[in-house]
Parts: C-alpha cells; structure tokens; sequence
C-alpha cells in the first residue's frame, strides 16, 4: 500500500514558473535520499509533463507528494489542467507525435524515465498525468 | 449635518502627520539604514496631503472612486521605490498601516465623546486603509518582479561569454536552464563569434545545465545546425553521466552530434580535427 506523507501544490501559469517548480521537486528528492541519476530522471520528466502543461493547456497546477511503500520512498507528482485535453491518448503516447511540430518525445520519454504512469484526459475539460518515482526505482 | 471625518482630517492634517510620524520613529520597522528622516517626512507629507485634499464626505466610502487615483499614485510610487530599496513587505505594510492608527487616534481624540459616531466612522476609514494597504502589498510585488526581471535579464547577458580557447577554436559554457530566450542569446552570440573570429570549431558545454528534456535538447540541436549552416564544426560536452542516461530513455537522437563527455575530451577532439599536436616539451621530458 502507499501512503502520501507530504504534499505540496504548486501553481503553474508561465514558463518563469518551471525552473521555481523544477527546484521544488529535486528539493523533495534530495529530502528523501534519491540518487542523482534518479533525481535526473525525475527532474527531467516533471520537466516535460510540466512544459505540456504550459504549451497545451495555458496553465495548470501540480501536486508534489512524498509517498511510501514498506521501506521504499518515492515522490509523486500530479499534474493537472483544465485544457482542450487530448483526444486520442494512445496516438499522443506514441514516440514523434506532435500536434505542436515538436519532437513528440514528452509524453512516451516520460513514461520511460519514471516507474508508474498515468494518464487521462477529456477533451474539453482537460488532462490529468501521474507520474512516481520510487527513490531506488 | 453628518459628521464628516473627512473635514477632520483635512482641517487637521498638520496634526495628523505629526501623530504619523511620531508613531513611525517609535516603530521597530523604522529603517534608518535605508531612509533618511528627511526622505521619510517628505514622503509622509506627500501622502497626507495628497490624501486630505481629495477625501471628501462622499467619496470616503467608495473607494473604487476615481477621486483617490491620485493618492493610489503617490503610494504606487512610494511602495515601488521601498520594494527598490530594499524595505521587507511587512515594513512597507506597517508603514501604512501606522498611517490608519494616527487617523484612529485623532478620531478618538475629537469623537470621544460619542462613541457611536466614531464607531462608525473608524469603520469607513477603516475599510479605505485596507484598500489602501492591499494596493501598497500589489505594488510593492510588482517592485519586487521588476527587480527580478531586470535581474535575469542581466544574468542572461553575462552567462553566455563564448571564449576562443585556440585560433579556429570557440568554446561556449552554458549555465543554467536553456530556454527560448536564453537560446536565442546563445545562438546570436556564437554565430556571431563565428564570423568575427573565422573559427572553424565550436564546442558547447552543457556541465552547468542541470537537466536536458526534450525542448533544451530541441535547442541544443538547432544551435547546432545553425553553427553548421555557417560552416563551422559543433561539439556538445559536458554530457554528465546522469544526462546520458535521461537523454536515452527520453528517446532523444543526439547520434549526428558530436558529444564528449568532458570540454577536455571535447578540446583534444578539436585540436585532432584541426591536426593539431599537443606535445610535452623535451626540456620537461629530461626533469621527469
Ligand atoms: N496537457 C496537455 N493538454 C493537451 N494536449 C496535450 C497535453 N500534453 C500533451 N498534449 C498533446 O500530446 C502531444 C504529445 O505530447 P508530447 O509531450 O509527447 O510531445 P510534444 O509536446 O508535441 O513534443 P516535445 O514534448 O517532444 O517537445 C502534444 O503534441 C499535444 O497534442
Ligand atoms: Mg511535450
């Protein structure tokens, strides 16, 4: 079972915002002992699902929790907008696609860099991506 | 005839900013350090007398009349130039706030007799203070971004030096989060290093950028092409351990790139591009 034990929202309306927001999470990661190719992996996905956000839904909000399992510590992050959503999810999760003639690597990059993954989306309403990342994962 | 509070303080308002100002020198948030007394009379002054000569019985409780834009002007002005100075938020906001306490005692001073009226009227006042002092918190915010602003563009202006560490040979460190900003400055600034030195070679160190996602990657690739389009070679070192491993499961092709791990590795690189030998001297050879 897992159970959070801290959490932390955090508002996202502007680029400035990523690097405030990118701190905020290696910060958590440190706290819990993760190791620095982790916290890279980590980082670098927040950084993704975080930039998505920004580009596709205007802004958004994300929730960083610290969570545990037995004796393994991980940290959580929900993000959250209320954007157009994404109509075909398995099409968006694959590797070059891209409604936004970028490299179409953010969504299936992040699912490879974190160890739970998840996603959902309406279109109209918005996105919804969990990511977690178990500190030895 | 109404009480009108507004006659008060308009026909007391040498006395007003005397109780002001000896509520100011006696606070803890008294900050000498940044204001000189004078500076903080002057600027006490043009605040009650700005507000003393547009309060009038009406407007007082409307705050959102256009009457008071001339003092929300005056207090802009001065919680911008203490967020500049460097005052905390809550300095500022006593500053104020030690504004409303003297006009609540010279309330009760001429309305102790009657303490329904002066309920009534430290309630009237007492909401356009607030007003006042939300205003005087936005403001000094705003002071605060612009600093930071100015800041980070200062930062981007100097974090881009691009060194000709040989003859043909540039190297650019770059440090910190490469946006599309930061990218065009990088970009500008090496191309145009380019040209003015003919060099052939442009190593770009990415030791100090703390993550490389998809759309630093993106700008990594086109500066990249852009340093190629003008018929110089590009190196990207730096390439920490970490970084390796993320850029692969993110799924980022950097196989037409020349990479190195290290601006060491990078340079030997370049000088064997440009057969160039690094060879100990045989003087030094004899000491060993
Ligand atoms: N939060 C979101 N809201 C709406 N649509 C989204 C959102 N996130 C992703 N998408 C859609 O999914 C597509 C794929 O996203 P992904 O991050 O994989 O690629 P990209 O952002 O286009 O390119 P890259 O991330 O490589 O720069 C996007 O082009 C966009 O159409
Ligand atoms: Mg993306």
């Amino acid at each position: 079972m897992i159970t959070t034990l801290s959490k932390d929202n955090v508002s996202i309306t502007r680029e400035q915002d990523v690097v405030p927001f990118r701190n905020r999470v290696k910060e958590q990661a440190v706290r819990i002992g993760m190791g620095l190719v982790n916290q890279t992996k980590l980082i670098t996905a927040a950084s993704e699902l975080v930039r998505n956000m920004i580009r596709y839904a205007g802004q958004g909000e994300v929730r960083i929790e610290v969570v545990s399992k037995g004796r393994e510590a991980g940290i959580r992050l929900i993000f959250s907008d209320n954007g157009p959503g994404i109509p075909d999810i398995n099409l968006a999760m694959q590797d070059g696609y891209s409604t936004g003639k970028s490299l179409g690597l953010g969504l299936p990059g992040t699912r490879r860099l974190v160890n739970e993954f998840d996603i959902k989306s309406t279109v109209g309403q918005g996105t919804t991506v969990t990511i977690l990342k178990w500190k030895n994962g | 005839m109404a009480y009108s509070i507004a006659q008060l303080l308009t026909s007391n308002k040498t006395r007003l900013f005397d109780m002001w100002i000896q509520k100011q020198l006696a606070s803890e948030s008294l900050r000498e350090d940044l204001m000189t007394d004078d500076e903080l009379r002057a600027q006490s002054q043009e605040l009650v007398d700005t507000l003393t000569s547009v309060i009038t019985a009406d407007n007082i409780s409307h705050v959102e009349s256009t009457d008071f834009d001339e003092v929300f002007e005056v207090l802009s002005a001065i919680s911008m130039s203490r967020a500049r100075q460097g005052f905390s938020p809550r300095e500022t906001g006593l500053y104020i706030f030690s504004l409303k306490e003297a006009i609540f005692d010279l309330l009760q001073e001429n309305l102790a007799d009657d303490p329904a009226t002066l309920l009534a009227e430290s309630m009237k006042i007492n909401r356009l203070m607030d007003s006042f002092g939300i205003i005087t918190f936005e403001t000094f915010i705003k002071g605060r971004e612009d600093v930071i602003l100015r800041q980070t563009e200062e930062i981007a202006d100097i974090s881009t030096p691009v060194i000709q560490v040989w003859d043909g040979i540039l190297a650019l460190p770059i440090i910190g989060t490469l946006d599309s900003s930061r990218t065009q400055v990088v970009m500008e600034s090496l191309l145009q290093k380019i040209v003015d030195t003919g060099s052939g070679i442009a190593i770009l160190d990415i030791s100090g950028v703390p993550a490389v996602d998809s759309l630093v990657a993106q700008h990594l690739i086109k500066t990249v092409s852009a340093t190629r389009l003008m018929g110089a070679d590009c190196i990207i070192s730096g390439i920490r351990p970490e970084i390796a491993q993320t850029v692969v499961h993110l799924g980022i092709d950097l196989s037409n790139i020349i990479t190195k791990a290290t601006l060491a590795s990078a340079l030997k690189h370049a000088f064997s591009m440009n057969r160039l030998v690094v060879k100990r001297s045989e003087a030094e050879k004899k000491v060993l």
